[in-house]
């Protein structure tokens, strides 16, 4: 056993390390690491900065622009972006959508789409959840019918990410309701958020940000050219999609990031004339989440190996969003606390000198929530790991 | 041994349920919040009408007389429909200084207005390194001829810009932390050399960060003893703690009622969420957690007002512990179990689990009363 990077790979890093010092701008970094809302400028941004690097998507295929990395080299890369406080991805396009063209698309419709996600031309968005299929997705409603060579699309979607930013949407959609399972009958489709009949509501989260929306369906014209692989067998691609939804919700190294941020506040935060972090009863509790986001890292690699030897991702994907989201939302529990009674001012009404600083902590504590929810909630991936892992 | 409530008290809190489920509705809440004062003139006349603002005050002043216990009913329905009326700031600590340790003017002039509504108190007493240590007051009050002069900053005064008049603490002697040499001062908000700077909590309140610079204030707003604030402080906010306790309770059993509503109503995979056993055990935790916050709670009212003030110390830190924690599980189970419903500002439950976040860390978190439950013995 060797838990050490080669030597390639430690060379691998340190270039990817100073890479992001000179090409990560500042501003962003600065966004990133205040919390403070992205704008689809900026998201885009990242991935054209990314994408002229020729890393737009390490984990496409090379003749679309892949870097044929190792799976370690991808995890030290995505690593590393975390820990620099790059923006994310966006998910959607390079992450979600594109495997699902690479697999099932045809070549026409890989043409078509996957060079404006690699540049950061297209902002896209995922239409999956409805009013009434959260985690029970596959009983959505929003219905394609097929008239001549476009579907018609009625419905509605919810939580759709960034929808308000979005040019286009890839939905899960009804074609048929005449087989005896409701995974049959569901349909892969793609939608220009432009056409006619397509509306967004934001949806305002109790921290204030706007990042989710609805999205309603009335009547659209969709061009039958748009949709991806067979019709009523969508399901298999929102299966295969799934487990590349999951992959990466770890986020160990935004998660270390914020590790030493928390250090950094808790220095800053007197209690009883003495650092906060100098405490042994609030040191020992941030000490418990270092040592289990130390874990989750090991857990990680070692995932990583086995998957090296050419083993498919499995269930082991939904432990690594359960404890990574459970870290993630430990951190913000303890800047919460790490700054007392001054977690509770949010809003300057008119003020100058108001601490925007601390102000910005409860909303993301607030926020925070959303990942124990969020891409499959953690009492989903628990039935996952039971029923595929443990076969209970 | 007797946990109910007086039949004086169940009706009084019957009456104000039926107030507010009938004028104090969510969406009658969202008008109140997002208006200029942040809260209602209107809703405060009716708390003074329904002798609320009395409740724990003589009849001198034109109150009640009422106990600890007396309030725990009206706080609990306070927390239920999350109020956002100074209620805990102007009765539950600005009123009590005056009611404890002004002098028979103070109380003469600021009590009865407090009980017929014309008069709003709030409590300034944080500072930026003080964290939850009441003894912490770098503020300054320096004495000369015509009385006192306050120089100094406090932070997140809870309901300031619309108070009348500020509970000051500013240190007349003695170095930042020590025990002695702390006053407590009445302060016109609107006094020269009074500068707000206001915002928005997160759990939809007004604050402010008050700055004092050379505030002049005469020698008569002085509270009890110049240099010997500090035990009436602690004895007030420790009754001001089981106060939030009771608020808590009544947050933590409207979280409860809507996640358990909303585990028998909200169907996936054909049934209601609420028969996968997964859930139904968190929600009988929720459950366990919300009966004993409750019992601590008791013992929070019933012991706020004790003579042995180690006693109450001990007490109201134990409460504080457990609400803290609970606050802390109820309010996330909540969340989570709603799913991303939970987390939009159109539903309650995210109002009530933000009031609950901060109720945890209001007058010390837990790690701080888990210190001072220990230093109790």
């Amino acid at each position: 056993m060797d838990l050490n990077y080669s030597p390639e790979e430690t060379a691998f890093r340190d270039e990817v390390r100073a890479w992001l010092k000179d090409n990560l701008p500042g501003e962003l970094r600065d966004k990133v690491v205040n919390y403070e809302e992205l704008t689809k400028e900026d998201l885009l941004r990242w991935q054209k900065i990314t994408a002229e690097r020729g890393w737009g998507a390490p984990d496409w295929p090379e003749e679309w622009g892949g870097t044929n990395w190792t799976i370690v080299q991808r995890h030290i890369f995505e690593e590393e972006c975390g820990y620099a406080g790059c923006p994310p991805r966006i998910p959607f396009g390079v992450s979600m959508c594109a495997p699902v063209l690479h697999q099932f698309g045809t070549q026409e419709q890989k043409q078509r789409f996957l060079p404006g996600m690699y540049n950061g031309d297209v902002f896209w968005c995922q239409g999956y959840s409805e009013p009434g299929s959260g985690s029970d997705l596959a009983s959505l409603k929003t219905s394609a019918v097929r008239e001549g060579d476009s579907y018609i699309v009625n419905g509605q979607k919810i939580w759709t990410t960034w929808a308000q930013h979005a040019d286009w949407i890839f939905c899960l959609v009804r074609t048929s309701t005449d087989f005896p399972k409701r995974q049959q009958g569901i349909s892969f489709l793609l939608m220009d958020m432009n056409t006619p009949g397509i509306s967004v509501r934001p949806l305002m989260l109790m921290d204030g940000g706007h990042e989710v929306n609805e999205v309603f369906f009335d009547d659209v014209l969709v061009p039958a050219e748009n949709l991806i692989h067979e019709e009523n067998d969508g399901w298999t691609v929102a299966k295969y999609l799934l487990g590349y939804e999951r992959l990466g919700t770890g986020n160990t190294g935004a998660s270390k990031r914020e590790v030493l941020r928390l250090k950094e506040l808790a220095a800053q935060q007197h209690k009883n004339g003495k650092p906060l972090i100098d405490d042994p009863r609030f040191r020992d509790r941030l000490s418990r989440v270092e040592v289990e986001l130390m874990a989750l890292e090991i857990t990680n690699l070692r995932f990583l190996d086995q998957m090296r030897g050419g083993r498919a991702p499995g269930a082991e994907v939904s432990l690594l969003k359960i404890r990574g989201t459970e870290i993630q939302q430990a951190l913000t529990e303890l800047m919460l606390e790490a700054v007392g009674p001054f977690a509770q001012p949010f809003r300057s009404l008119h003020a100058t000198d108001f601490d925007q600083h601390t102000a910005s902590i409860a909303p993301r504590y607030c926020n925070y929530r959303k990942t124990s929810i969020y891409a499959g909630s953690n009492e989903i991936q628990r039935n996952i790991i039971s029923k595929a892992s443990l076969g209970l | 041994m007797n946990f109910d409530y007086s039949e004086e008290q169940q009706l009084l809190a019957q009456s104000v349920r039926q107030f507010l489920a009938k004028e104090y509705t969510f969406a009658a809440r969202q008008v109140i919040i997002e208006s200029d004062q942040g809260y209602s003139e209107q809703v405060w006349a009716t708390f003074a009408e329904m002798g609320l603002l009395g409740l724990p005050f003589t009849s001198e002043v034109g109150g009640f007389g009422g106990n600890a216990v007396d309030l725990m009913p009206v706080m609990e329905a306070i927390g239920d429909g999350l109020i956002v009326e100074p209620y805990l700031a102007s009765v539950g600590l600005g009123g009590q200084f005056i009611a404890r340790g002004g002098s028979q003017a103070q109380q003469q002039e600021i009590l009865p207005a407090l009980v017929a509504g014309r008069c709003k108190l709030a409590f300034a007493q944080t500072e930026r390194e003080a964290r939850y240590n009441l003894a912490h007051v770098a503020c300054r009050a320096e004495k000369n001829d015509n009385g006192y002069r306050l120089e100094g900053e406090k932070c997140v005064v809870l309901h300031a810009p619309c108070a009348d008049k500020l509970i000051v603490s500013a240190r007349t002697a003695g170095q930042t932390t020590a025990a002695d040499g702390i006053s407590l001062f009445v302060v016109d908000r609107s006094a020269p050399g009074v500068t707000l700077t206001s915002y928005r909590t997160i759990d939809n309140l007004r604050a402010a960060d008050v700055r004092f610079a050379g505030t002049v204030v005469p020698a008569d707003a002085l509270i009890g003893q110049e240099g010997q604030a500090l035990p009436l402080i602690e004895e007030v906010v420790d009754y001001a703690t089981a106060l939030v306790c009771a608020e808590a309770v009544g947050a933590m059993q409207f979280a409860n009622d809507t996640t358990l509503e909303y585990l028998k109503t909200r169907k996936q995979f054909g049934v209601p969420i609420g028969s996968f056993q997964a859930l139904q055990h968190r929600m009988v935790d929720m459950t366990i957690v919300a009966e004993q916050a409750r019992s601590m709670a008791c013992l929070a009212y019933v012991k706020a007002d004790s003579a042995d003030a180690d006693e109450r110390r001990r007490i109201i830190s134990a409460a504080k512990i457990h609400i803290a924690d609970a606050c802390r599980h109820i309010s996330q189970e909540a969340v989570q179990l709603h799913g991303g419903m939970g987390m939009t500002e159109e539903l309650k439950v995210s109002h009530t689990f933000r009031r609950l976040t901060m109720i945890a860390q209001t007058f010390g978190d837990a790690d701080h009363h888990l210190e001072r439950f220990a230093a109790c013995g």
